[in-house]
């Protein structure tokens, strides 16, 4: 008679009592993480955004993947978002603005648009990141700082897609380039910080109080007026100017057309925009970071 | 040996109400404040503290390298807490943890997981979310896709995928998973008997590597199969630690008591009417002997106590047993038709061992009179859990399926012998 070898019925594996011990691990004399309440000031561990740059890196190309899926015009929306705008914006303000100096109003109000939407969209997407991805605030451990990071990252894509039909009406409307080019990275830089840092506050103020849900739009559509999108900056009164460089946008969409057509940088107004950029980058982060440690509790 | 978790004096504090509303608006907090402020001045209201929760305090615990701990106890008592803190997902509100080895945390299974995305994408993000290198993800890709049994569903979005095909996707990824500490809570709580099956085979192989294992579950039977330690949580505090068998029967027995007797004492309050009232129900074991907590081998004795308030009346007492969800095993009537004296009666029956499958079981009573006429009924009278025994598990984890489970004398014999090979000539 053969012998039919023993085992459950299911065939599971034997309770793990009967298999040999493990062998001894070498642990590190430090540990790896401590956990404990955190009172640091301004912390941004770098060091820890960098260990997770992959995880930066998938969900940044999560939300590129998921953003056009199921939509029939796919990543043509952003073309078509900025293309409207500006057909609008030509259609009521061309007349009434008259002070796009050289460069025709359609050309004049989508070199605005496009750094705009790019900045409006990241804004919104990145405010509502966190309250958006609550499953996985709740159940997993990262530094939260990717989850905005991610949103903005993203646009980018968005902007590159969109710079493509600012370059063929560029094209069309003959227009030359020049070294004031080389300014547009920088730019661009200063503006995805600025769009990082906004976000970046929203998102953890969101987390807590939704009206932020709510107020992000109508706040991202009234910064639009105050951005020099719709009229160049000398449209508004000389005395009241000041006001307009506590808006880094406005800088920044300006500092955008003089780069794209050649036009003199106002310094002083970019020098303003970046310094208070980084200092409300800072403060943005400072924020983020206490607030960070009662994300899972409040969300 | 040294303590691969170091948990010292860790607690965690909760503020009840304004902190914790889900949907808390800027308005709220406002009013919120303005009122502490103004009951602070008039030095009345609730203060701070009697708001505060406390879900987990003084919390000390030294886990070594290679234990598999298990974590018991009852919804709310903590262990859920316990493991989003060493999952760095909330901070303590005091005390200190120290890790000293990467920490992999499976508190959900497919966390992160997006519909519109396909299975092979899927693997790749859910794995960096997980904490996977992009490297470690590409090297163990084909073994998930074979674990996950995906085949030609591999660039399918997930959203059109069978829940039990996103479970085996999700757990395959995570099951591969290389921390030197891994924390799992309540994986098995979804998916199929099949899948369980899966999960804690995969688990146990975890754990042989070395690897030290946190794991939460109401699975009593997983729990001391996988694990070499019991914690017992209860109220946010440590009741015991120890050798699984020993603390998990003590947990079992405190889950008990609270469901298995009730008694009213005093006769106007009792559950009942005007013509009978409960006095005490109760299930116990049949046999003094027997252990503390009912597995499927006790014989179990319901008993019933009454009063009867209307002279002569034919009453009879009929039960129902139903299991957790309802599903009726047997019903049973005493059936006597005599006339009862008013008076306080006593009625049982027993349940014979080796019929009652594990898990819980419901009880209803009705009282009738004439065996027609119900005159009182209650509902869920007895909730009592029956708990599998070790020796019968053989190392299956699920629950066997169906309401009883008697052990059946199975009769095989040889009918007729035949040279091996021969099958196909017959």
């Amino acid at each position: 008679m053969t012998s039919i070898p023993e085992e459950s019925p299911r065939g599971l594996p034997p309770p793990v009592d009967l298999l040999p011990a493990p062998p001894d691990a070498n642990l590190p004399d430090e540990p790896l993480v401590v956990i404990e309440q955190r009172n640091a000031w301004f912390s941004i561990d770098l060091a820890e955004l960098w260990r997770n740059r992959e995880l930066l890196y998938f969900l940044t190309w999560r939300d590129i993947k998921i953003r056009y899926k199921q939509t029939v015009l796919g990543a043509a929306w952003a073309l078509l978002q900025p293309a409207f705008m500006m057909l609008i914006f030509t259609l009521v303000f061309s007349r009434l603005a008259g002070a796009s100096g050289d460069v025709p109003y359609p050309l004049f109000a989508l070199a605005g648009l496009v750094p705009w939407t790019f900045f409006a969209n990241s804004v919104s997407n990145s405010g509502n990141s966190l309250v958006n991805n609550v499953h996985l605030v709740t159940k997993i451990y990262f530094p939260r700082l990717i989850m905005p990071a991610a949103s903005v990252l993203a646009g980018l894509l968005d902007l590159a897609f969109a710079s493509v039909l600012l370059a063929g009406m560029m094209l069309y409307y003959g227009v030359h380039i020049s070294s004031h080019i080389l300014m547009l990275p920088l730019l661009v830089g200063l503006m995805t910080l600025c769009a990082l840092a906004t976000g970046m506050w929203m998102s953890a103020l969101n987390v807590k109080y939704r009206d932020v849900r709510f107020a992000l739009p109508f706040v991202v559509q009234l910064w639009l007026f105050a951005s020099s999108v719709v009229v160049p900056s000398t449209v508004v009164p000389e005395r009241l100017r000041w006001l307009l460089n506590l808006n880094p946008m406005s800088a920044i969409v300006e500092g955008c057309r003089a780069a794209l057509f050649s036009t003199p940088f106002h310094w002083k107004a970019i020098g303003i925009a970046t310094a208070l950029t980084m200092a409300g980058f800072v403060v943005a982060a400072h924020f983020f970071k206490q607030t960070e440690r009662s994300f899972a509790d409040v969300i | 040996m040294r303590p691969i978790i170091h948990i010292e004096n860790v607690g965690k504090r909760y503020e009840l109400g304004r902190d914790r509303a889900a949907y808390a608006t800027l308005r709220e907090s406002l009013a919120a404040s303005f009122s502490d402020t103004v009951n602070r001045l008039l030095g009345r209201g609730e203060s701070a503290d009697s708001r505060a929760f406390w879900a987990l305090r003084g919390i000390d615990l030294n886990v070594t390298p290679g234990e598999r701990l298990g974590i018991v106890g009852v919804n709310g008592a903590g262990k859920s807490t316990l493991l989003k803190i060493l999952s760095r997902i909330t901070e303590p509100t005091e005390g200190r943890a120290r890790l000293y080895g990467r920490v992999g945390s499976l508190l959900e299974v497919g966390t992160g997981f997006h519909g519109e995305l396909t299975g092979r994408e899927n693997i790749y993000l859910n794995g960096a979310i997980l904490g996977m290198k992009h490297a470690e993800i590409a090297r163990n890709f084909d073994e998930i896709v074979a674990f996950a049994e995906l085949g030609r569903f591999l660039d399918t979005p997930v959203k059109r995928f069978s829940s039990g095909m996103y479970m085996r996707l999700a757990f395959a990824v995570a099951a591969h998973l290389q921390p030197e500490i891994l924390i799992v809570d309540e994986v098995l709580a979804v998916g199929d008997a099949a899948f369980q099956k899966k999960c804690l085979g995969k688990m146990s192989e975890v754990s042989q590597n070395g690897r030290t294992v946190i794991f939460v579950s109401h699975n009593m039977a997983a729990v001391q199969n996988l694990c070499s330690r019991v914690l017992w949580l209860a109220g946010g505090r440590i009741m015991r630690d120890g050798e699984p068998a020993r603390v998990i029967s003590e947990y079992l027995k405190t889950t008990l008591t609270t469901m298995s007797q009730q008694t009213w004492p005093d006769p106007t309050a009792a559950p009942g009417n005007d013509y009978v009232r409960l006095r005490r129900a109760a299930v116990v074991p049949a046999v003094a002997e027997f252990e503390d907590h009912f597995t499927v081998r006790t014989p179990l004795r319901v008993e019933f106590e009454y009063w009867n308030f209307i002279p002569g009346a034919a009453l009879d007492v009929a039960v129902a047993v139903r299991t957790e969800d309802g599903t009726p095993i047997f019903s049973t009537a005493s059936g006597s038709g005599q006339s009862f004296p008013t008076g306080l009666y006593r009625s049982s029956f027993e349940i014979p061992g080796d019929l009652l499958n594990d898990g819980v079981h419901r009880v209803d009573i009705y009282i009738r009179r004439n065996e027609r006429q119900v005159v009182y009924h209650l509902e869920d009278v007895l909730v009592f859990d029956v708990f599998d025994t070790a020796e019968e598990r053989r190392g299956f984890f699920g629950k066997q399926v169906g309401a009883v489970r008697p052990p059946l004398e199975w009769q095989t014999s040889l009918i007729e012998e035949t040279v091996a090979g021969s099958a196909r000539s017959l």
